[in-house]
């Protein structure tokens, strides 16, 4: 039998494989955030303390629900995830964060009863083809969107979790008719629809749409792939839904038994040196939360955003109401 | 049917079958667990935008299985039966698309077709029709499941036996009448497991329409599951899903069982007739070209044109040795496993014909319509609980495949099974043979061609799992599939060209081995 040494190596390296998982004092991490885009973190973290990270990369959602279904037997000691929601949905299972911690952040950018944290900032905005469109014609105020002239030249992600959070934000700060009527104007003018917002941004660049309803660090991230893309980010005026700052966070899980660590870790996500990360080395430009470290050139600074007057907190639990009105609106099945 | 009912199935045969069955079933108990902690069936079977998600998906579906069906039998025909110039070469061309992951086609498919894409670009015009929706889908998903009808098709046409066709011929019978009457019966098995494989597939793929923004059922599943938080309306969707399937394995039974044909010995692996293609020859190849050209050179071609804008570009392009070598041993060994897992099932259903056996045959296909993520967060549920040992490694990620996966294992052996004679069994055991020893002695050997293929189908389909592989494989344990998703996530697609190549020069080899003639032929007689 010539099968007989494949599979000899076939188990061989089973049981290596098998043999790579985590010794007791190694921290696990499930990750929503990108390989791509944060995995320097890591690195940075175990050269500093010593502590081994192991990560599970994922989609955040996805992530969550595994922590859902994982219960109290789950191995993640922390959570790191691209959205409040994903950290709202699970909110239950972890613990409440260190003092110190939690200082570090305006409280516009954590949970109020301190069981995540934000620990990088990302600004809605309407990224336009710059071939078509000078900046000063690029409405101010997604509800400038809703014109005639803009028929068929928007582009929307509506099943990913960004646009659903600028549209909570909407609904809290403008009331839910008035977010009804902008979302059923905004279907009158056929926004062509894609997965997510990479591709929104690509097709801005491919002149497919002229203006996009995006975060606005994509930009980079397709930049990086066509240096010269024609494309732009324009910040919306301040109170506008469509200005909303959201963050990326990170929670420990209440049933981790290495807590200090884990601790340890969301407190090194909020240090100097891991916030100037997203100035100086990230491909993607995201804003840093802490004091006294400015955003990447280029950037407006943070504190000159101002998103509408809502709490990222409430974001898990007022989900499930925008999901039912995109789905009522014809945005979602 | 051959066997009197009289024939009782021996024990350790019945508990192999039931227990691997029970196993397949979990994602299902696990979806019952999940409606009935939340219980709006009645109000989510009300909603009329369920019952659209039910036709789209009905839609989709059997406008694929059309379209795979109309590709891969002709395909098949041409290189097993005729004097096809290259045949060898569309053999394997044609397979070949089963190793491209149905997003990756997809992707490249937009990233040609788009409004603005490769082909706007080349034509020089201002923007094409957009190719989204359904007719996206449907192109992307024919590219990603034909292969399964053509692999199939090829096999039953090999196993055919001659000599029937020869003494309808001999009998005074037209060529035209021989292959109505002789052939596409002999063959109609195979297809028909090709088409079920073909309408589960399309059951449950997210990659495809999520890309391509068509509402289908799986589509609606992943929604939900995304909204976070009640997990009850999507287990009752992928429940509905689950009864869709049913509906297909019903139909699929039905054409099975008109009527079979088996070898009539083991040793006759005679030559088959070669059917002459005279005028016939140009349009056959122009066929040839068009669907190899359609379905592989055209998304290699896009691949190749992103990786020339990374390099152009100058991003880092390493090669993932360590993710291919994951890639195949995760899947060599679901693919051991199924097939291991599929012969008693198999055995059960078609040598000791009965109610229990054929049902349990029937549920092992029932997980199979599933999405990935649904499967995923199944075993996590029921892993972390009770299987902690075994939750996020490698062991549990192979049983992921299985259980997503049995089905194309079980195809093989049984389109193998169907073509081998009981009588030949029989023969054995009257000269004294036990049941299970006549089984290794006598068929054994003869299926093993189509073992061969069922494996290969499951290590193809286990190379581009996603949803699945994310949630459950060990931490670091990274494939060419994670790491397409990966890259992709970010956008980076001229560097997700690279291990997406790599998918497709891994797998080929495989293919290569089970699609070869020669290989079938050596196997069979030795």
């Amino acid at each position: 039998m010539k099968s007989i040494p494949l599979l000899l190596v076939l188990v061989a390296t089973a049981v290596t494989a098998a043999g790579c998982g985590g010794s007791d004092d190694t921290l696990t991490v499930y990750s929503g955030r990108e390989e791509e885009l944060v995995a320097p973190l890591f690195d940075m973290f175990t050269a500093e303390t010593g502590i081994d990270v192991q990560v599970r990369y994922g989609d955040s959602a996805e992530l969550a629900a595994t922590i859902a279904e994982e219960g109290d037997n789950s191995p993640a000691d922390v959570f790191f995830a691209q959205d409040p929601g994903s950290l709202g949905s699970v909110d239950a299972q972890l613990e409440t964060l260190p003092k110190d911690i939690l200082d570090r952040v305006d409280p516009r950018f954590r949970d109020a009863e301190g069981r995540w944290t934000g620990t990088s900032g990302r600004s809605r905005v309407i990224v336009y083809n710059t071939d078509a469109l000078a900046e000063d014609e690029v409405p101010d105020s997604v509800f400038d969107l809703i014109d005639p002239k803009w028929d068929g030249r928007i582009g929307i992600a509506p099943t990913n979790a960004s646009f659903q959070a600028f549209v909570t934000a909407m609904r809290l700060s403008e009331g839910g008719e008035a977010t009804r009527t902008w979302l059923e104007d905004l279907k009158d003018l056929s926004p062509k629809e894609y997965e997510k917002n990479t591709p929104v941004v690509e097709a801005a660049a491919a002149g497919e749409i002229e203006l996009g309803l995006v975060n606005h660090y994509y930009l980079y991230l397709v930049r990086e792939e066509q240096p010269d893309a024609p494309i732009e980010n324009h910040f919306l005026a301040p109170g506008d839904p469509g200005s909303l700052v959201s963050v990326a966070g990170a929670a420990v899980l209440a049933s981790s038994d290495q807590s200090e660590d884990a601790e340890r870790f969301v407190a090194f996500l909020l240090s100097d040196e891991a916030q100037r990360f997203y100035v100086d080395e990230a491909e993607e430009a995201e804003y840093p939360l802490i004091d006294g470290i400015e955003a990447k050139a280029g950037l407006p600074p943070l504190s000159s955003l101002q998103g509408p007057d809502v709490d990222l907190t409430s974001f898990g639990a007022e989900h499930e109401a925008t999901i039912e009105l995109l789905r009522e609106t014809g945005y979602l099945t | 049917m051959s066997r009197g009912a009289g024939t009782r199935p021996p024990l350790a045969l019945v508990l192999a079958a039931g227990v691997v069955v029970a196993l397949l079933l979990l994602p299902l108990a696990y979806l019952v667990l999940r409606v009935a902690s939340g219980g709006e069936v009645l109000e989510i079977l009300g909603e009329p935008t369920t019952w659209r998600l039910v036709r789209n998906t009905v839609l989709l579906a059997a406008g694929v299985v059309t379209c795979a069906v109309l590709v891969g039998v002709p395909l098949a025909w041409l290189v097993t039966r005729t004097d096809l110039p290259l045949r060898r070469l569309w053999a394997a061309a044609g397979a070949l698309p089963l190793v491209i992951p149905s997003y990756v086609a997809a992707f490249c498919l937009l990233g040609f077709f788009g409004e603005r894409g490769l082909l706007a670009d080349a034509l020089g015009v201002e923007r094409l029709p957009a190719v989204k929706g359904y007719w996206g889908s449907l192109v992307a998903l024919t590219l990603a499941t034909y292969p399964y009808v053509f692999v199939l098709s090829q096999s039953a046409f090999r196993a055919l036996d001659p000599s029937l066709e020869e003494a309808a011929r001999g009998l005074g019978t037209s060529g035209r009448r021989t292959f109505l009457r002789v052939t596409a019966p002999g063959i109609r098995p195979a297809v028909g497991l090709g088409a079920l494989l073909v309408t589960l597939y399309t059951f449950s793929d997210f990659g495809v329409v999520s890309l391509m923004d068509y509402d289908t059922l799986t589509r609606a599943i992943y929604v939900q599951y995304k909204s976070l938080f009640d997990r009850a309306p999507a287990a009752t969707l992928a429940l509905l899903l689950v009864a869709l399937s049913g509906v297909a394995l019903a139909v699929e039974y039905r054409l099975r069982r008109r009527g079979r044909l088996y070898r009539s010995g083991p040793g006759t692996r005679r030559p088959q007739p070669v059917v002459r293609l005279g005028r016939w020859r140009a349009p056959a190849l122009l066929f040839c070209t068009a669907v190899v050209g359609l379905f592989l050179v055209l998304p290699t071609a896009v691949l190749a044109y992103w990786l020339s804008r990374g390099i152009a570009n100058e991003r880092e392009l390493g090669l993932p040795w360590s993710e291919a070598l994951h890639s195949v041993v995760a899947s060599g060994l679901a693919a051991g496993a199924a097939v291991l897992a599929a012969l008693p099932v198999a055995i059960l259903a078609l040598r000791y014909p009965s109610r229990a056996g054929r049902l349990l045959e029937r549920l092992s296909y029932a997980g199979n319509a599933l999405p990935g993520l649904v499967i995923a967060l199944s075993l996590v549920f029921f892993a972390a609980r009770w299987a902690s040992p075994v939750y996020q490694t490698l062991a549990l990620l192979v049983f992921a495949y299985v259980v997503r996966f049995f089905p194309q294992g079980l195809s093989g052996v049984e389109s193998a099974l169907e073509t081998v004679s009981p009588r030949q069994e029989e023969a054995a055991r009257s000269l004294g043979l036990g049941p299970l020893r006549a089984l290794a002695v006598v068929t054994v050997p003869l299926v093993r061609p189509g073992v061969l293929a069922g494996a290969a189908l499951v290590f193809l389909s286990a190379m581009k799992e996603l949803p699945a592989t994310l949630l459950l494989r060990p931490i670091g344990f990274d494939t060419l599939a994670t790491e397409i998703w990966g890259l992709t996530q970010v956008g980076a697609y001229s560097r997700a060209a690279v291990p997406a190549l790599m998918l497709i020069v891994v797998s080929a080899p495989v293919l290569y081995l089970v699609s070869s003639e020669r290989r079938f032929e050596s196997g069979a007689s030795g």
